[in-house]
Order: C-alpha cells, then sequence, then structure tokens
C-alpha cells in the first residue's frame, strides 16, 4: 500500500532556525493519526509542511505521490488544511469565499450551497461579510469550503476549535466519511479525544521531530512506539 | 493561467468595489496631490498648462503606491496567499490578476483625474489618441511594476516605508515617458513613432513578463 505521506528525515529551517529537526513519517490511505505535543513543538509547522507551505530543507518528502521538495505545486492542490489562519477574505460573504476557493480549486461549485447548509450557515447567514462574522461562524466558512473540496489528504490544525458541539459531530461525520473513502485525516489537537472519530495512530511531536508513534490497540501494527528523544523547538 | 488571472481580478475587483477604498481614499488624496503640487509650483496659467501631463502622472504614481499596497495586503490578511497556493492557484494568474485589477482601478483614478486636471490647469488636449494609447502602457506597467514590488516588500517588517523607496526609482522611466508622451499628444501629435510610447510599452512588457516568471519564487520566499 503506497503512503499518502512519505517524510523521511525532513529538515526545514525558517531564517536561521530549524523548524523541523529530522520528521521521520509515514501515513497510508484511510489513516486517521492525531498528532500530538507541547506548544511550539513543531505540530504547526509539520502540518504546514506537509501541505507544501514550507521549503524542505533537507531529506526527502513526498505526499500524495509528489515530490514535495521539487514540485510542492503539485500536491497542494489535493490536500486541505485547516488552521489557524481561515484564508478567507473580509469583505466577501461566506457564500462568495466558499464559492471562490471551488473554484479555484476547480471544483464543483454546484456544492456551495450543500456545504454552507451543512454547517449551518443558511440563509441570511450565508450573505453575512466574514469581517461581521464571529470567530467560530468564520471557522464554518472555512469548514464548508474544505468540506466541498472534498480533498484527498486532510491536514487539520486544532480543528474543533470556536465550533459549537453540533459543528464538530459535522466535521467528524464529514471526516468519518473521507476515511472510509480512503483519505487520510491528520489532526492536531490539545483536546481530549472527541466524537466519534476514533485515531488509528497518534504520533507526538517534540523537538522538531516525531518522539512517539503509537498505533490503536487493536490495528496490524498495534503499539508501535519509538522514543527518538525530547525538546522543544519555538 | 488566465483563468486564474480573471478569478483573481474578478476576486479583488469586488473586494475593491465593497471596501471602497479606492474611492473613498485613493481618489482624494490623487486629488489633493495634484492641487497641492499646482499650488506649490505656480498659479500663472501657461505654467500649470506645461507642467499638468507631468504633475498628472506624478498624482497617479503616488496613489499607485497605495493601490498596490492594498492589492498584496489583501492577501496577507488572515495569510490568504497561502490558501492560493494551497488551493493551486498559478502565481503566474495571480500576478496577471492582481495587475488587472490595479490597472482597472489606476485607469478609472486616471478617468477622473483627467477631467480634473483640464478643469483645474486648463491645458489643450490635442492627440487623443496617443494620451489613451500613452496611458494605457504607462498604467500597465505601473500596475505590473507596483505588485511586483509590493508583494516582495510585504514580507518585510519595514514594507510601508520600503515599497515607496522601491517602486518611485523604479517606475521613473514611465513617469518620464508618460509626461513626454503627453507632452507630445498635447501639442497634437499622432501615436505613430512616438518614442516615448515606444518605452512605455517596452516597460510594460519587461514587467508583466519579470512578474508573471518570477512571482511565484518571490511568494514563496
Amino acid at each position: 500500500m503506497q503512503d499518502l505521506v512519505s517524510f523521511k528525515n525532513v529538515v526545514v529551517v525558517s531564517g536561521n532556525f530549524p523548524i523541523l529537526t529530522g520528521i521521520d513519517f509515514e501515513a497510508g490511505p484511510g489513516e486517521v493519526v492525531s498528532v500530538k505535543g507541547r506548544n511550539g513543538a513543531g505540530k504547526t509547522s509539520f502540518l504546514r509542511a506537509v501541505a507544501g507551505l514550507l521549503r524542505i530543507t533537507r531529506g526527502s518528502a513526498s505526499v500524495l505521490g509528489v515530490d514535495l521538495v521539487s514540485n510542492p505545486a503539485d500536491a497542494r492542490h489535493r490536500v486541505g488544511l485547516l488552521g489557524h489562519d481561515s484564508f478567507l477574505y473580509e469583505d466577501l460573504t461566506a457564500r462568495e469565499n466558499v464559492s471562490f476557493v471551488l473554484r479555484a480549486t476547480r471544483s464543483d461549485t454546484a456544492r456551495v450551497e450543500s456545504s454552507l447548509a451543512a454547517v449551518g450557515l443558511t440563509g441570511r447567514l450565508s450573505d453575512l461579510k466574514v469581517a461581521v462574522m464571529s470567530a467560530g461562524q468564520r471557522k464554518k466558512v472555512a469548514l464548508a469550503a474544505l468540506l466541498a473540496r472534498e480533498p484527498e489528504l486532510w491536514l487539520l490544525d486544532e480543528p474543533h476549535a470556536s465550533l459549537d458541539s453540533w459543528t464538530r459531530d459535522v466535521l467528524d461525520s464529514a471526516l468519518i466519511a473521507a476515511v472510509a473513502n480512503g483519505s487520510t485525516v491528520l489532526v492536531v489537537s490539545h483536546e481530549p479525544h472527541h466524537g466519534a472519530l476514533v485515531p488509528t495512530r497518534t504520533v507526538e511531536i517534540g523537538g522538531g521531530k516525531v518522539i512517539n508513534d503509537v498505533r490503536a490497540s487493536g490495528s496490524a501494527d498495534a503499539a508501535l512506539t519509538t522514543k527518538l528523544g525530547t525538546g522543544n523547538v519555538a | 493561467m488566465w483563468r486564474d488571472a480573471l478569478l483573481i481580478a474578478g476576486k479583488d475587483l469586488r473586494i475593491e468595489l465593497r471596501s471602497k477604498v479606492a474611492f473613498n481614499q485613493i481618489l482624494p488624496f490623487a486629488f489633493i496631490v495634484l492641487i497641492v503640487f499646482a499650488f506649490a509650483l505656480d498659479t500663472s496659467p501657461d505654467t500649470l498648462q506645461k507642467v499638468a501631463p507631468g504633475l498628472f502622472w506624478l498624482a497617479v504614481l503616488i496613489s499607485s503606491i497605495l493601490g498596490v499596497d492594498r492589492a498584496i495586503a489583501i492577501e496577507t490578511h488572515d495569510n490568504a496567499s497561502d490558501g492560493l497556493l494551497v488551493y493551486g492557484v498559478d502565481p503566474g494568474g495571480i500576478f496577471l490578476g492582481k495587475v488587472v485589477s490595479v490597472f482597472v482601478q489606476l485607469f478609472l483614478l486616471e478617468i477622473v483625474l483627467i477631467i480634473a486636471m483640464v478643469v483645474l490647469y486648463g491645458p489643450k488636449i490635442g492627440g487623443w489618441p496617443l494620451v489613451v494609447i500613452s496611458a494605457v502602457f504607462a498604467t500597465l506597467g505601473i500596475s505590473a511594476a507596483g505588485v511586483l514590488y509590493s508583494q516582495l516588500a510585504s514580507s518585510s517588517k519595514a514594507k510601508q516605508t520600503l515599497l515607496p523607496l522601491l517602486l518611485v526609482p523604479v517606475a521613473s522611466p514611465v513617469l518620464l515617458a508618460a509626461t513626454k508622451s503627453w507632452q507630445d499628444a498635447f501639442a497634437g501629435s499622432g501615436w505613430l513613432g512616438d518614442p516615448w510610447l515606444r518605452l512605455l510599452i517596452v516597460f510594460a512588457v519587461v514587467y508583466l513578463a519579470l512578474g508573471t516568471v518570477f512571482y511565484n519564487s518571490i511568494l514563496e520566499g
């Protein structure tokens, strides 16, 4: 089975500072990987590197079969990233933002209404400018765009933050359906396990590298654990 | 790339139409520049008619700094430019879309400013075709260079001061050529064979090509 994500000794340097210090990580289709770690451990940088948004300084990395070192652009549009930044335009409405994302990714724009409805942004709410929306509503707009895109690889950084319990359930249900269709999910969260989405694996990052990799009990190779050291980076 | 350019231009123009920054801030600013420079120089009609093209293009160049800064600021808020990369939008298309958006805004600004210039300074404009064609290529050149340097400056902590420092010297050939070209036009020259127009065309083509090729490297840092 081909890995959707394959990082081998990946180093990412920002300025003079190494933010990833030698990540080794693989994930195959249908995996739900919970990424844990202290503040500043490098979790968000890891997700951004997988999304092709950080230049790989050393090591080899491929995502969805595309070499991230030489050609990151070819993988990006197949990846969905929901992070601290919503990538939304404040002067556009929720509907216009989602429609823009779908046109930019060459996805079916007929999904705009259904994806907005899925997160509860219907009627007047979908025509509100993002600038006047609450943090939770903005997150819903970003989530609606992600749901409509149906990416092959979901990269989620604190996806449940700011969301009400109903929308959290919507997200978890969408992720379960995506995983059933062979998508892979990498989720960073400080919150305890929530809802029906059960991680198949938990990876701990510290000091910019993987320090623990534990498969959930019952999986084929349970208790795969590697201790590689600890530490923190900014 | 062209599809992406139209997508970005449409999105940016919609945002500008809604935020009204160009109408409420850039237009009044350009108008003030036009008036203040005239007062600073001389109020005699002969002098004003003579320097009108130069003052016009100076007002456009200074105002364009606000316009191109705004065009890039749209993408830096909430890291929207990262979003564009994740969506797979062609960087060359992003550049061209921004250029089209800034061009449309500046050209509309110039239409209002030319009316103001005629009313305030009273120049007699003879060769309209040269006026229009020069304006198109001068605006295209300023827009292309402006978007390129604004993106370059956006990663700097001193972006507000760095942009004019980069753009004004680079765009000074446009200021010179557009002024000379308009002086020729005001004197009744046709557009065929105007050497200053040729310079404006070369400048615009060079910066459009540079931006389309190198925008990816600048965007990705």
